[in-house]
């Protein structure tokens, strides 16, 4: 009843919301995306001249693309994993655990982000100038791991708490050691939400520009970092516009995946036994 | 084979409670012990320390002499079967059942043989790839005792497992594992706050109140023998009239009856089944309330002149109508003073399980 008195009113909040989006997001998506493909765009018209692939090519037979994106894999995949093995079980132990001190540690975790963040960055980097850390890739890892404990603590502390108790204790009592507890029944059982958190600090890494840049260029150069190089540096639009492109693809994956895993039946199930 | 000794038992939770209070308890091998009470007597917590989930306050525990005080969980011959079953639901009734036996390194083939085995003994032979989501609440109930079953525990523990079904698959399942429990001889610790339940399962029956013990009793003991008027008021149904006995005599409003005992207050305790009524018109003790026709019987409610409550069972309801003057004549009593039984006439004495009245 409500809905339809609504919608025959003229929704002017929503259409103002729609036409700033479609500004502020859809149109440089559409003019990023066109530069991509254009061989040819002269002033002043309105549309490419020249459509085509050149500028792919040309992009793709740069060697420094090709190491980027190998860089910036690398660092996801390698700090997606060690947030993985440490946040994980720390996560756990905050869901189920009291010890003293839990939680001044657990906001210790989070409190990366309570502060602004290039602020923090460049305090974190002083010390890293000392460590010697600057310019390596361990630096860049140390670096992004701080940016994915908010998702890796925050998310799997909510899963590991909705898991039955009383299944952990089942798989005691049929002679699980805790770890084995943990491995075969709460990891399980809470993974369709670990799986989502993990996307997350996988995506915000390979995405990660300002500790990337700040501590490992110009050794480490990941694909982000690149693309702001080539649209600071290069008069020709295209390499920047075509970069940004092949950004969008982990994205896209990502979102498969995680369609995937919400469609994937019942939370409960997991990834199975 | 194997026995239960808990002995001194307490368990004080960090908030204060103290949830079990010096609870001792020897169950003997092949036999099935009830934990009754009502909810927070401690049942539950008294199970979780014996399972291995509670840490005991004080006290010892042992099975078959060996001391299980403060062993983990996994390290113990104890099968737990919970109230809300905790299968596993991201693995398969098969997974379920074989995953003990894998973590006790079983070869597979035996595995298979006797996850199929124990699916055969519950009733649900053919299930092992059914999802445990998709299974009735019964069924699942029977998956989380057949989880327990195939690692042949020493002692199974089961707490309020059919509090969750209804009614009709209760008492079915009630039979199953008292079937089972018996065909396996393996000795059993029950929890439960159904006196049903305990009557009929159990070879004994704790009665637990505020975590102490009240009477540790055969069912037909407890019920005909109540040692306390707690337990005697929560066993079946019965009529507890508080009153005072001055000169061997019990009187209560218009209501007198000898009862050879020492002058004070007492609370006289009379089963309906034990209470014969008779309908008169002078000289009436009491008054009838209520008639009820169960069809086998019949179940009187009166009110005593001073408008006590009485519950009486009658053959034949037909012969009492609302308002109509009787006069009692119990048949068994028993006479409870600062919490003990005092005296006791009429007890019949009997193995066969007591017959319920609705209360
Ligand atoms: N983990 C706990 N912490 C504090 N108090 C508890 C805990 N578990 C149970 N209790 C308390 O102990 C008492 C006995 O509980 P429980 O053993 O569950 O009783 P039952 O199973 O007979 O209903 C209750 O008063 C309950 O509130
Ligand atoms: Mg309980």
């Amino acid at each position: 009843m409500a809905a339809t008195i609504v919608t025959r009113k003229t929704d002017w909040t929503g259409i103002i919301f729609a036409a700033v989006l479609t500004l502020v997001i859809v149109f440089p998506l559409v003019v990023v995306g066109t530069w991509a493909f254009t061989n040819v765009w002269r002033y002043p018209s309105v549309i490419p001249q020249e459509f085509g692939l050149r500028f792919w090519n040309q992009t793709l037979a740069r060697a420094d693309v090709w190491s980027s994106i190998s860089m910036s894999l690398t660092l996801a995949f390698t700090v997606t994993a060690l947030s993985a093995a440490i946040c994980l079980p720390a996560a756990y132990a905050f869901a189920r655990m009291d010890f003293p001190g839990r939680n001044l540690l657990f906001f210790s975790f989070l409190a990366g982000h309570a502060f602004p963040k290039f602020g923090l960055l460049v305090a974190i980097a002083g010390i890293f100038l000392q460590l010697n850390l600057i310019g390596t890739f361990w630096g860049v890892v140390l670096i992004q791991l701080v940016g994915t404990l908010l998702f890796m603590i925050w998310i799997p502390v909510a899963a590991f708490q909705a898991v039955d108790r009383r299944m952990e204790e089942a798989a005691r009592d049929v002679g699980a050691s805790p770890f084995r507890v943990f491995w075969s029944i709460t990891l399980p059982q809470a993974g369709p939400t670990i799986a989502a958190a993990i996307l997350l600090s996988f995506v915000g890494t390979f995405y990660e520009t300002e500790g990337a840049w700040l501590i490992g260029a110009p050794q480490v150069r990941t694909l982000p970092v690149l693309m702001i190089s080539f649209i600071n540096n290069q008069p020709v639009i295209q390499y920047g516009a075509v970069l940004s492109v092949l950004l969008w693809v982990p994205s896209f994956i990502a979102l498969l995946f995680a369609r995937k895993v919400v469609n994937s039946g019942s939370f409960a199930r997991g990834f199975g036994g | 084979m194997s026995v239960l000794k808990i002995k001194d038992v307490s368990k004080i939770f960090p908030n204060g409670t103290t949830a079990v209070d010096s609870f001792s308890l020897d169950v003997a091998d092949g036999e099935l012990v009830c934990l009754l009470g009502p909810s927070g007597s401690g049942k539950s917590t008294l199970l979780r320390m014996v399972g291995g989930f509670e840490t005991p306050t004080s006290g010892l525990m042992t099975i078959d002499g060996e001391d299980i005080t403060r062993v983990p969980p996994e390290k113990r011959p104890t099968g737990m079967v919970f109230q809300s079953h905790a299968l596993w639901t991201h693995m398969n009734v098969f997974k379920n059942l074989a995953f003990g036996l894998k973590l006790r390194k079983v070869p597979a083939d035996e595995i298979k043989r006797r996850v199929e085995g124990v699916l055969e003994l519950v009733g649900l032979g053919g299930y092992g790839t059914r999802s445990v989501t998709q299974l009735s609440g019964g069924q699942q109930q029977r998956v989380a005792l057949a989880r327990s079953l195939v690692l042949e525990p020493k002692i199974l523990l089961l707490d309020e497992p059919f509090a969750s079904l209804d009614q009709h698959l209760r008492e079915r399942l009630r039979e199953e594992v008292r079937d089972i429990q018996q065909r396996l001889k393996i000795t059993t610790l029950f929890v439960t706050h159904g006196q049903d339940e305990a009557l009929s399962m159990a070879d004994r029956i704790v009665v637990m109140r505020d975590g102490k013990t009240e009477q540790i009793d055969r069912p037909d003991v407890v019920y005909r023998e109540p040692q306390t008027p707690f337990v005697a008021g929560f066993i079946g149904t019965m009529n507890l009239i508080e009153g005072v006995v001055s000169n061997g005599v019990f009187s209560k409003a218009g209501y007198a009856t000898p009862l050879p005992v020492s002058d004070g207050p007492v609370t006289l305790a009379v089963r309906p089944e034990s209470l014969d009524l008779s309908a008169v018109s002078q000289g009436s003790q009491g008054k009838v309330h209520r008639v009820t026709d169960y069809g086998t019987h019949g179940m009187v409610d009166l009110e005593l002149l001073d408008g006590t409550r009485v519950k009486a069972m009658v053959p034949h309801p037909d012969l009492f109508k609302p308002g109509q003057g009787v006069t009692l004549a119990p048949k068994a009593i028993a006479a409870y003073r600062d919490g003990r039984v005092i005296h006791r006439t009429g007890v019949v004495a009997t193995t066969a399980h007591p017959a319920l009245v609705d209360a």
